[in-house]
């Protein structure tokens, strides 16, 4: 019995964080442009989404940012990991603290301060303030995910390594660095979803000219919504369901090996 | 395991070099930028612009008069072409924001109405070219509404529960409860701004505010959301067009009447480029182009002939002279904006109910 | 010089310092002995206070000078009354003007508004947050794991997509008042006020109450439980003496990560409160980017990020070892 209500309970939490997306794909097939009235199914919208120079030019600069910002703050962010971790207690935990203190400001602030930064420094917004801001705000979480590998690790070890004759730069490749690839990978998929997913501080250190998708859909959701956002968030979720089916399958694997 | 840093390093320059070309191809390329309000021009004619000189189109959006000002002001190198309002063209004036314009460059000038060069925001008509004008007025749906609308009482009215789309623009909205109450739509007398926040906040209050926006209101009209709107003519033609329910009335109070001009920013990085721009939106066949896309009225003489009877028999896009006797043009009121801004806000955070 | 112009030449610089210090690593590394690893931290040193001190620094700034950059304190003055400004000018224009000076609230108002709105939508999410980690965290679950890859899912939907989706449901013309019209029922309005407001909020910060809690209850050792039953208590009682107190750390990181977004939340109350509404973040939008008020913006960002602060430091007293940072 008790099976049954947390079943449904559970079931009831997730319908309610699907029925917007459920709702958003069934209308991305709708011939018409209407929210409201279902006039037929049609791709036609889908076509559309591949021709709109706008959404595709957002879509390029939206991956572009989010992989350049991501590889650049995860050397950042794993080398600052490094060295911090070498510190001693004092200078650590000052470090430790101006890292967790970005994650706390709000988002609004973030973006308005580095607008203002730009604007002080004469920096034209676009399309490379973006990409600062972007590796500016990954950074912090890169550290924070590399951190506890580098905690974790037996200090021992580097030690041992260097008294058996390796060279720091040797013990660092060949002992520190394995041992922390699992959280530079961590940290690098999350700059990357950050990145992808940022509407705030983008909107604060882009110009109007140079947008990527959250911009886009802000500016376009004022006057209406496109049914071609709809096919594209359609698409985006059926990538991103593959995407996790496929590293379902390979956990999966593994396991069986 | 050297190979790791050539790898990172590589990694880094190109990278960098990536972000590097990106620009350099912007500034090699011969462009013209555009700040234009959303949903503003025909998308076609930027590609014949395009096709016939070879010039780039960057095209950039904003909202209200005041959200374009702030963005100019902060980097105005990156606007070539701005096609603010009346009043904000005069502020821009008074802030040394503009160029000349070198009207050697825009023959076609000779196709726009003479009544509207020279106008008093621009005297001597140094800086703009008009591009549009229309009216505020009121939207409504007569499937929702019975009675005929021909005032502003009208959505002050508290019959009308959660029907009113109101313009979320300070001197639009002020204005039009300043003009219902007798007042000028430029006061700078606080009293009279006090009874129009009165009013504002009671209409407010009595439940009869469904919301406060911009672009949306066009489609949230015609997909019949709401009952009326404070809306512009153009938008208002626009949806019209979609839903022939919807009713457009300039109220007999009066109301304000707007010209949208051209403006080339001083720091343009194209100002030439600009010019040809704008040139080229005063050529008869792109007049009317844009004027059949937005609705909006043309100053374009030769377009309004080539367009005849479906222009001019058309009371939003040609409002008779009496109606336009009766509008007010919005002037610069400078410093006072700041208690415009103060009152607005204050509408804007009085809570409903 | 151009802006492009100032452009290439900072990325031209920043990958010249990138390169250079990136050649500095790799020349050191080498040389076997004699580098300290804790220099590998300065390029993000300068990093932050390039880009994370020196804006905040620019802040403060401009939150304590008027905009001749003058030092004065009327931007906090203008906070506090936000009739300040005007009230002078009032009084400057003469005696007939008096009437009109009085106290403004809105600043305030808004911000009394805004951690009320935060309260009440990181009380919902606790509400029904807690349950829903709970039964996903039963051992006896069977699809405990699938279950929590399908709440990560639409997190990864842009949170503006999927704010607007819920302006088609309920819209006048929208699927819930389709629905109704199509049974006969009378129209409703969902839109436009505090509760669709709300819904927004309480739907995009869910997640961020449920996995802090979730991963607090699986961390927990099972045998206490099974202690506590052995020792004759009910489930009740073993819920209240066992479970709570050992997810409390993931409740209160919980707590933090809903409530901090959720206070300086701006474009919900825009789409589905149609503007009848701010919250503080519109505020402060509204303060930079419409009418250019840099100053008195900054100053409101100030007492933003004090608020922020304060709450923090409160939470980190009811739970210390978290540290605030349920971040990651």
């Amino acid at each position: 019995m008790s099976r049954i209500i947390k079943r449904t309970y559970l079931a009831f939490i997730l319908f309610f964080l699907y029925v917007p997306i459920v709702v958003l794909i069934f209308y991305s097939f709708n011939a018409g442009k209407s929210r409201a009235k279902w006039e037929g199914f049609s791709l036609h919208w889908y076509a559309d989404l591949f021709q709109d120079a706008a959404i595709l030019k957002a879509l390029y600069v939206t991956l572009s940012v989010a992989v350049i910002a991501a590889i650049a703050a995860t050397v950042l962010g794993t080398l600052a990991a490094i060295g911090i971790h070498a510190m001693r207690k004092r200078p650590q935990g000052f470090m430790m603290t101006m890292t967790t203190l970005p994650l706390t400001m709000p988002d609004i602030v973030t973006g308005i301060s580095l607008m203002i930064l730009f604007t002080f420094a004469r920096i034209e917004r676009g399309y490379f303030t973006m990409l600062l801001a972007h590796i500016t705000f990954n950074t912090p979480f890169v550290i924070l995910s590399v951190m506890p590998k580098l905690k974790q690790m037996n200090k021992h070890t580097y030690e041992a390594a260097l008294d058996l004759g390796a060279t720091p730069s040797y013990a660092l490749v060949h002992v520190i660095l394995p041992e922390i690839v699992p959280g530079i990978i961590t940290g690098c998929l999350l700059a990357f979803t950050l990145s992808l997913d940022d509407f705030v501080i983008s909107y604060f250190t882009t110009s109007p000219m140079v947008q990527n998708l959250s911009t886009l859909i802000y500016s376009k959701a004022r006057i209406g919504i496109e049914p071609t956002l709809n096919a594209l968030s359609a698409l985006m979720f059926l990538s991103l369901l593959i995407l996790l089916l496929m590293i379902n399958r390979r956990a999966a694997r593994a396991e069986k090996r | 395991m050297k190979k790791i840093w050539i790898i990172l390093i590589a990694l880094v320059v190109v990278a960098a070099a990536v972000v590097f070309f990106v620009v350099r191809a912007r500034i090699e390329e011969k462009v013209v930028n555009i700040f234009n309000w959303e949903d503003y021009i025909n998308e076609d004619v930027l590609g014949m612009f395009e096709e016939e000189t070879g010039i780039k189109v960057n095209m950039m959006n904003f909202t209200t008069n005041e959200d374009m000002l702030v963005k100019v002001r902060n980097s105005p190198q990156s606007f070539d072409v701005v096609f603010p309002s009346d009043y904000a063209i005069e502020r821009m004036i008074s802030e040394d924001l503009l160029a000349e314009i070198n009207f050697e460059n825009v023959p076609n000038l000779q196709y726009i109405d003479e009544n509207l060069l020279n106008p008093g925001y621009d005297p001597g008509n140094l800086y703009s070219v008009p591009y549009m004008w229309g009216t505020v007025g009121i939207l409504y749906n007569t499937t929702m509404i019975t009675e005929p609308v021909t005032s502003w009482g009208a959505i002050f009215d508290p019959q009308y529960q959660d029907s009113v789309l109101m313009l979320d623009s300070p001197r639009d909205s002020i204005g039009l409860a300043l003009k219902y109450l007798g007042y000028s739509m430029n006061t700078r007398d606080p009293l009279e701004l006090n009874d129009a926040k009165d009013l504002l906040i009671k209409q407010k209050k009595d439940g009869i505010v469904k919301a406060y926006q911009v672009d949306e209101i066009k489609d949230k009209m015609a997909a019949g959301e709401a009952a009326m709107a404070v809306i512009w003519s153009g938008d208002a033609q626009y949806a019209i067009e979609l839903n022939g329910d919807l009713h457009y009335v300039v109220p007999e109070e009066g109301s304000n009447i707007w010209v949208d001009g051209m403006v080339i920013t001083k720091a343009a990085k194209n100002k030439e480029n600009a010019e040809a721009f704008v040139n080229f939106l005063c050529r008869p066949d792109i007049a009317q182009m844009n004027c059949e896309e937005i609705w909006y009225s043309s100053p374009n003489t030769e377009a309004v002939a080539m367009m005849g009877e479906d222009y001019t028999g058309n009371p939003t896009l040609n409002p008779p002279a009496e109606i336009v006797a009766n509008c007010e043009v919005l002037l610069d009121i400078q410093d006072f904006i700041e208690v415009y801004n103060t009152v607005w806000l204050e509408i804007k955070s009085a809570t409903a109910n | 010089m151009t802006g492009d112009n100032v452009s290439v030449l900072m990325i031209g610089g920043i990958a010249l310092i990138l390169f250079g210090f990136a050649a500095l690593v790799f020349i050191s590394v080498r040389r076997s002995h004699g580098f300290k690893r804790s220099f590998f931290a300065s390029p993000y040193t300068l990093w932050m206070v390039l880009f994370t001190v020196v804006p905040v620094l620019l802040i403060t700034y401009y939150a304590f000078t008027d905009s001749t950059g003058a030092l004065t304190l009327d931007n906090f003055k203008n906070f506090w009354d936000s009739n300040y400004s005007v009230n002078q000018l009032y009084r400057q224009m003469g005696p007939e003007y008096e009437v009109l000076i009085t106290r403004g609230y809105v600043n305030i108002g808004i911000l009394v508004y805004s951690l009320w709105m935060a309260l009440l939508c990181t009380a919902i999410c606790l509400f029904f947050g807690y349950p829903a980690a709970y039964f996903m965290a039963d051992r006896k679950m069977k699809f405990g794991a699938i279950i929590v890859v399908l709440f990560v899912i639409p997190m990864w939907m842009n949170f503006l997509l999927r704010t607007i989706a819920w302006m088609s449901i309920l819209e006048d013309s929208g699927l819930i008042n389709t629905v109704f019209h199509l049974l006969g029922l009378p129209k409703v309005q969902l839109m436009y006020n505090n509760t669709a407001v709300l819904l927004g909020m309480v739907y995009n910060f869910l997640p961020f109450m449920v996995f802090p809690i979730y991963t607090a209850l699986t961390k927990m050792d099972y045998r206490l439980l099974e202690a506590a039953q052995d020792l004759g208590a009910n489930p009740t009682r073993t819920f209240w003496t066992v479970t709570a107190p050992l997810s409390l750390p993931g409740v209160v990181s919980g707590i933090t990560m809903v409530f901090m977004p959720s206070v300086t939340t701006f474009f919900i109350p825009r789409i589905l409160g149609g503007g009848n509404t701010m919250m503080f973040g519109d505020l402060i939008e509204n303060r930079f980017l419409f009418q250019g008020n840099w100053n008195l913006g900054s100053a409101l960002s100030l007492v933003m990020m004090a608020l922020i602060l304060l709450s923090l430091g409160i939470l980190r007293r009811v739970d210390p070892e978290s540290e605030g940072s349920g971040i990651v």
